[in-house]
């Protein structure tokens, strides 16, 4: 088990310079390949010439394109000043970059925006989970009847609603007409009921998009291990019906849940863009949003690493849990 | 060979009464599919007493292992898709099975009759260690012994069977075993809760050539341990040779010829047994050019030849005119204890294997 986790983590860190890097050359490298210069987005559109020399100084973008990706990574572990010798800006560990075009790091940005992001996925996820999977159980266990058709059906328009239409749809209905929501984000600290009240009909939106999926994985991974070898070995052994279902065929059904999960939970963080954009919260999503039609390069570039590392580190919680459901893993 | 050792058991150490131990009673177990009605077992009746082993033969799709499951229990129920139709008597104890309630049969299920599966890799669960998979099954049906004693009962039966360091390798998972001691272990949470019926489909056929063999040997120290009734259920006519003191052929989901296994194997009377004694290696006797295989394809399950099943494979069926395809044989004693389905004379079979069949085997 330990050396499966030590392997993992080698894994990990890995593919977390691989990130930064590919990262760090779609930012830095095509732009020059296109002709544009990295220097002129920094500075923006009016700027004259000595600017541009001094922002290109300043952010280093003079020095070969290795020293640049060093200095990067340097500045994402131990912090970097941005420097012309006369004018320094500090940026502290880990500095994932600082936007000139509103003076200011760009880590404080993501971490404040984190906050939105995460809330709306941890409630969302819990929900979907939920009611994913017991949707996915019980379609599974009353296979071909009503219930089961009524809810794959449900399932499957869950699956082909985009988030905005039934997002703005809730809003309009559950918001606007009956109020029975009020829809301003409320930082959990502040005021955790009210929080809790701005977040349900985003969380609930949201979470029928996905549960529908994780129903449909369910009943169709349930019904497959059901027919596996060790469950009738269950029956023959005399256990009640519960126990075969519960202990012997939900465990194996866990793992392509999981894996699944992993991902969601890792691109969601990664900025659930529609959602935030439908419910008007300013997250993770609505900030990269906002860097793009403002051409902030560091901002966008900002989120686009960070929700790299988070795939990545769900990835790794993934990995983990499976080792812990399925033994033979650990091996591997 | 072991099969002339033992003496059949006298009828006053029966279980219950009169009645046999097991008794199957025209079991008939039908698939209704989108193409048909599947008779996978057809009519079969069989007796079976504690301290014997049956063997039960036949090809792929003959309805043994349908026959098993029958017994456990084992098949959906009601009207569920895919649930089977079974009909018919199943006699265990003096208890019947078939129609009695599913709960009850489940409580007997593991306790009081058992089964070992074909492919001990697939038929254990991957995620749960060998010792909690035996643990559970015995408490399941000794729900007041406490953890402790049902794992001290769990190593108790590896050591049994023949496992190696049982107190360690109780915390092994199966994909941790070789084999041989998967199989072993599945032998062991078969018999945790020391079953009078033990019913083995297959148990060897997953194995490599020398594993069989101790697979087979623990499975005839055990029965003579336990005084169990044993059913082997197998498509290899070696493995019954080895083990069986009854064998049961089955065709087509009938069986088409039943008796003791020294009388079988030296005087087979249906010409099925014949081809498939033909297409056995042995080592007994003298080299033959090339086994000879039983012509033709297992008959469909769904249009079932008319008369008797075997016929359009059956090298003699013009010998009875039509007979064959016409009427269904029923089993008739062709000597003592043995019972043969076939449409031609009992002189006319003894006749051919003397004169046909013998000489080539």
């Amino acid at each position: 088990m330990l050396v499966y986790l030590i392997r993992r983590l080698i894994n990990v860190v890995v593919m977390l310079l691989v990130v930064s890097a590919v990262t760090f050359g779609i930012f830095f490298m095509v732009p020059k390949l296109t002709g544009s210069d990295p220097a002129l987005l920094y500075v923006g559109k009016i700027a004259d010439k000595a600017a541009v020399e001094g922002i290109r100084h300043k952010m280093g973008l003079d020095k070969s394109i290795t020293e640049q990706y060093v200095l990067f990574v340097k500045g994402l572990v131990v912090g970097r000043d941005y420097s012309t010798g006369v004018d320094v800006t500090h940026c502290s560990a880990p500095c994932f970059g600082y936007s000139f075009k509103t003076e200011r790091e760009v880590w404080p940005v993501l971490l404040d925006r984190l906050g939105v992001t995460a809330s709306l996925a941890a409630g969302a996820s819990v929900i979907w989970l939920l009611f994913g999977t017991a949707t996915g159980v019980v379609s599974a266990l009353r296979r071909r009847t009503l219930l089961d058709r009524i809810t794959m059906t449900t399932a499957l328009a869950g699956v082909s609603l985009p988030i905005y239409f039934t997002g703005m749809l809730a809003s309009a209905i559950f918001v606007y007409q009956l109020g029975w929501f009020p829809h301003d984000y409320v930082n959990l600290t502040d005021d955790p009921v009210a929080w809790f009240q701005n977040l349900v009909l985003p969380w609930i939106t949201l979470a029928f998009l996905y549960a529908a999926t994780y129903a449909r994985l369910t009943r169709a991974t349930l019904l497959e291990v059901l027919g596996e070898d060790y469950i009738r070995t269950a029956r023959a052994k005399g256990l009640n019906e519960r126990r075969v279902i519960g202990k012997h065929a939900l465990r194996s059904t866990l793992t392509p849940i999981l894996t699944v999960f992993g991902m969601d939970l890792g691109a969601l963080i990664g900025g659930a863009v529609l959602t935030e954009s439908t419910f008007n919260f300013r997250g993770l999503g609505y900030e990269a949003v906002a860097a793009i039609s403002s051409s902030d390069l560091p901002v966008i570039m900002g989120v686009t690493l960070f929700a790299g590392f988070f795939i990545i580190i769900a990835n790794l919680l993934v990995d983990v849990l499976y080792a812990v459901v399925d033994p033979r893993v650990r091996l591997a | 060979m072991s099969k002339t050792e033992k003496a059949p058991t006298p009828a006053s150490e029966r279980a219950s009464g009169d009645k046999p131990f097991l008794s199957v009673r025209d079991l008939r177990v039908h698939f209704p599919t989108d193409d048909g009605l599947v008779r996978s077992v057809d009519g079969l009746t069989f007796d079976l007493e504690k301290g014997r082993t049956l063997g039960i033969v036949g090809e792929s799709g003959s309805g043994k292992s349908v026959t098993s499951l029958s017994i456990m229990g084992l098949h959906r129920t009601g009207t569920k898709r895919g649930a089977p139709r079974i009909s018919g008597e199943v006699w265990l104890d003096g208890e019947e099975l078939v129609g009695a309630d599913p709960d009850r049969v489940r409580r007997l299920r593991g306790q009081k009759m058992a089964m070992v599966f074909q492919d001990p890799l697939t038929a254990m669960h991957p995620y749960y260690t060998v010792g909690a998979q035996i643990i559970e099954g015995y408490r399941a049906h000794h729900p007041g012994v406490g953890k402790k004693d049902a794992r001290k009962r769990a190593v108790e039966m590896l050591d049994r069977v023949g496992i190696p360091q049982p107190d360690k390798r109780v915390d092994a998972y199966p994909h941790e075993f070789s084999g041989g001691m998967r199989q072993r272990a599945m032998i062991a949470m078969a018999l945790v809760n020391d079953p009078s019926l033990l019913i083995a489909d297959e148990p060897t056929t997953a194995l490599d050539v020398t594993v069989q063999a101790q697979i087979l040997d623990l499975i005839r120290d055990l029965q003579r341990e336990f005084g169990s009734a044993v059913i082997i259920i197998t498509h290899d006519l070696g493995v019954v040779a080895e083990l069986a003191d009854d064998i049961l052929v089955m065709y087509g989901g009938k069986s088409v010829e039943r008796g003791p296994a020294a009388t079988l194997f030296e005087a087979p009377e249906h010409p099925y047994t014949w081809g498939l004694l033909g297409s056995m290696p042995r080592l007994d006797r003298e080299l033959q050019d090339r086994l000879v295989p039983v012509k033709g394809t297992p008959p469909s399950l769904i249009n079932v030849p008319s008369g008797c099943a075997f016929h359009p494979r059956c090298p003699y069926a013009e010998l009875t005119g039509d007979r064959s395809t016409t009427e269904v044989p029923v089993l008739t004693e062709a000597a003592p204890k043995h019972h043969a389905a076939c449409h031609l004379p009992i002189a006319e079979r003894h006749r051919i294997f003397a004169e046909e069949i013998a000489p080539r085997l």
